[in-house]
């Protein structure tokens, strides 16, 4: 009988698709501590994203620029509306803020040095400007944020540019908490706080709500720095068209639109994956608003979130948008995530790749913590010149694209150059599925 | 005293006046007439003069002051001496929202009342109101001191931090974490100081004083109820 029931072909154990085993895990570590699990990044699930689009590249009609020959310029100007000193870049890939708090000191400097050796700018974040900031950043732009932490108008009028942000897209409309084990004393001095307690980073402005206000606020920061730098909003990806145009219209230079995978130092998991637009599905919108108000390339328009390669640069110019902003890509190319750090990770439960527990303060690599004795594995000198080669990378990149798409800058890519892998892309960013005319939404079908 | 008439030559001329003077400037006295609701008067000054506004302004009078001592004979709109570093504003009348939000420094007296969110944020300002202040008044206040003669609204010193609240009349309601506590000499040391120096006529041993309860300063799940 034993025999028998040996030869009965069993059912093979399946696995939930809904209760993954990811997400039974969980469920039980919700369980166990009663605490929603945060970490830093952006979102990890898969979205449509710039690898969903290709390049058509030049053919019969279009004929392209040559290689290693032909110039092809990558210069842009921020800030031409309002400002009477723009930013003036050598290249369109600038580094999002970041904050000294979030990050080290070391990784603050290296972030200045890689960007003002690329010709960029970098940008700082809450808590405030440093002085080695300041110094080693030939751009700056000063983050005017909702908690005012180290907020002061010397730092104001020494910046090349003010941020107001209203959002990032990892959170659009949550604040941050950076927690206690990451505050020095020179963090908690930096913001008016008691040394070790968990600092929250407000959700709104305390001073102003909503897009009436936002004008009346802009104002005022211009006549405090004299209208001499540009004024950049940022916004959280959610309403990118009606977001463009109340920036617009609040006077803002510049609209920074940040997507759902753009990092953050510290936010509630459910938070990062389940709130927000892709940044692929925002840039067509806002590029919208600019051009039904007749603005755009007036006020230019930066995209960050999750912008890797210079295919993602050139696909987002493509798009409309006149630059980039990189957060998490900056810090991998410093060392963040580093597989020579493996052993490490370990001891703290991760991998390589997969560490996001930025908040902690215990990074090996030594660029989201403010222990000195793991901060000073970062070599600033260095890790900035990774910095920028990797700028010149994704700038050659881009350049290779443009020039195969037989263009002499950067920003004369256009959506003809694209077509989209998926209905999703196509629909996202308006550009026609591979092989056909069309797009979904587009007439004609 | 140089006078600026606001309306006839503009806002942006009459800061990069004040903004232009030095520390050691002769010309320490201005007069700014017609200001008639204006936003952004003598913002971000940063030199010892005394700024005379003759009316009522609109958002953001004195923003980000240093040094300055601008008065204001009228009433103000929302953002009075936001982010205030030093100097003084002093204010005839009444204040809108968000009174010396953010102020890391300086005095700031209200001879009015003060509407909701007074002292929002504030990192070390003294704020010291003559009538009352409305609801919301020091959210996450981190230092300084607010001084409120008369009564407070709801929600007094939610998610308070290290800022300490003195309150002559009646508090409508403490916000989370925000309790009172006790009122010890070097209390009564500084609240008679900022009493004289906003020349309130009030006594500190009418007030009561209320600070942190420092629950919620790390985050812990059994607490999520405060919020």
């Amino acid at each position: 009988m034993k025999d028998m029931d040996d030869q009965i072909p069993r059912t093979l154990p399946i696995q939930s698709a809904t209760f993954t085993n990811p997400i039974n895990a969980e469920i039980r570590r919700a369980a166990a501590t009663g605490i929603y699990d945060i970490r830093g990044g952006g979102a990890k699930r898969k979205v449509p994203h710039f690898d969903d689009l290709l390049f058509l590249g030049a053919s019969v009609s279009r004929y392209p620029l040559e290689g290693y020959r032909e110039r092809c310029d990558t210069s842009v100007t921020l800030g031409t509306r309002f400002a009477k000193k723009p930013i003036e870049l050598d290249i369109p890939i600038t580094i999002a803020g970041m904050s000294f708090g979030a990050l080290s000191g070391p990784a603050k400097e290296a972030l200045g040095r890689g960007a003002s050796a690329a010709g960029t700018s970098t940008t700082t974040g809450d808590g405030g400007m440093t002085p080695e900031e300041r110094g080693h950043s030939s751009k700056l732009v000063y983050q005017y944020l909702p908690s005012r932490y180290g907020m002061n108008p010397n730092d104001l009028r020494k910046a090349d540019a003010i941020e107001i942000v209203v959002g990032q897209g990892a959170k659009p409309g949550g604040g941050g908490m950076l927690l206690g084990q990451k505050i020095s004393d020179r963090v908690a001095e930096m913001r008016t706080l008691p040394k070790g307690i968990d600092q929250r980073s407000a959700c709104r402005h305390p001073d102003w709500t909503g897009p009436d206000d936002l004008e009346i606020k802009i104002l005022e920061l211009r006549e405090i720095t004299d209208w001499q730098v540009p004024i950049y909003v940022k916004v959280g990806a959610t309403r990118p068209y009606y977001d463009t145009a109340l920036a617009v219209k609040a006077g803002a230079d510049v609209v920074v639109m940040d997507g759902m995978q753009g990092g953050t130092a510290a936010t509630q998991d459910v938070f990062i994956e389940h709130v927000g637009l892709p940044t692929l599905s925002c840039i067509r919108p806002a590029v919208q608003a600019l051009q039904d108000l007749g603005v755009h390339r007036e006020v230019q328009l930066v995209i960050s979130g999750g912008i890797r390669t210079g295919a993602d640069v050139a696909k987002a110019l493509a798009l409309g948008a006149d630059a980039v902003a990189i957060g998490t890509a900056a810090l991998v190319a410093l060392g963040d995530n580093d597989p020579k750090w493996e052993a490490e990770y370990q001891k703290l439960g991760t991998t390589t790749g997969a560490y996001d527990d930025w908040h902690e303060g215990q990074d090996p690599a030594g660029i989201t913590t403010q222990d000195p004795d793991l901060a000073a594995r970062l070599n600033p000198v260095e890790a900035g010149r990774r910095l920028r080669n990797y700028l010149k990378v994704m700038t050659l990149e881009a350049q290779t694209i443009a020039r195969a798409c037989g263009h002499n800058h950067l920003h004369n890519l256009e959506p003809e150059d694209l077509c989209a892998l998926t209905m999703e892309a196509a629909a996202m960013a308006r550009v026609p599925l591979a092989g056909t005319s069309w797009y979904p939404g587009k007439e004609g079908f | 005293m140089q006078t600026y008439d606001l309306e006839a030559n503009g806002l942006r001329g009459l800061n990069a006046t004040l903004q232009s003077q030095s520390t050691e400037t002769n010309q320490t006295s201005w007069e700014v007439v017609n200001p008639k609701g204006s936003h952004a008067i003598a913002v971000g000054l940063d030199a010892p003069i005394e700024v005379t506004v003759k009316g009522s302004t609109g958002y953001y009078c004195a923003g980000m002051n240093q040094q300055a001592t601008v008065k204001v004979e009228g009433s103000v709109g929302p953002g009075v001496a936001e982010n205030m570093m030093s100097g003084q504003v002093i204010v005839d009348g009444d204040a809108s929202q968000y009174a010396g939000a953010t102020g890391h420094g300086g005095l700031l007296v209200i001879k009015g009342n003060a509407s909701s969110r007074c002292g929002i944020s504030m990192k070390g300002i003294d704020i010291v109101v003559h009538g009352n202040i409305g609801h919301m008044s020091a959210f996450m206040a981190q230092a300084g001191n607010l001084v409120v003669c008369g009564d407070a609204g709801d929600a007094l010193g939610d998610s308070l931090y290290e800022a300490r609240l003195f309150v002559r009349g009646s508090v409508k309601s403490l916000g989370a974490d925000c309790v009172e506590k006790e009122m010890r000499p070097e209390h009564l040391e500084i609240l008679k100081d900022l009493l004289d120096r906003a020349g309130a006529d009030a006594s500190p041993e009418e007030f009561k004083r209320y600070g942190s309860a420092r629950q919620l300063y790390n985050f812990d799940v059994d607490n999520a109820a405060a919020y």
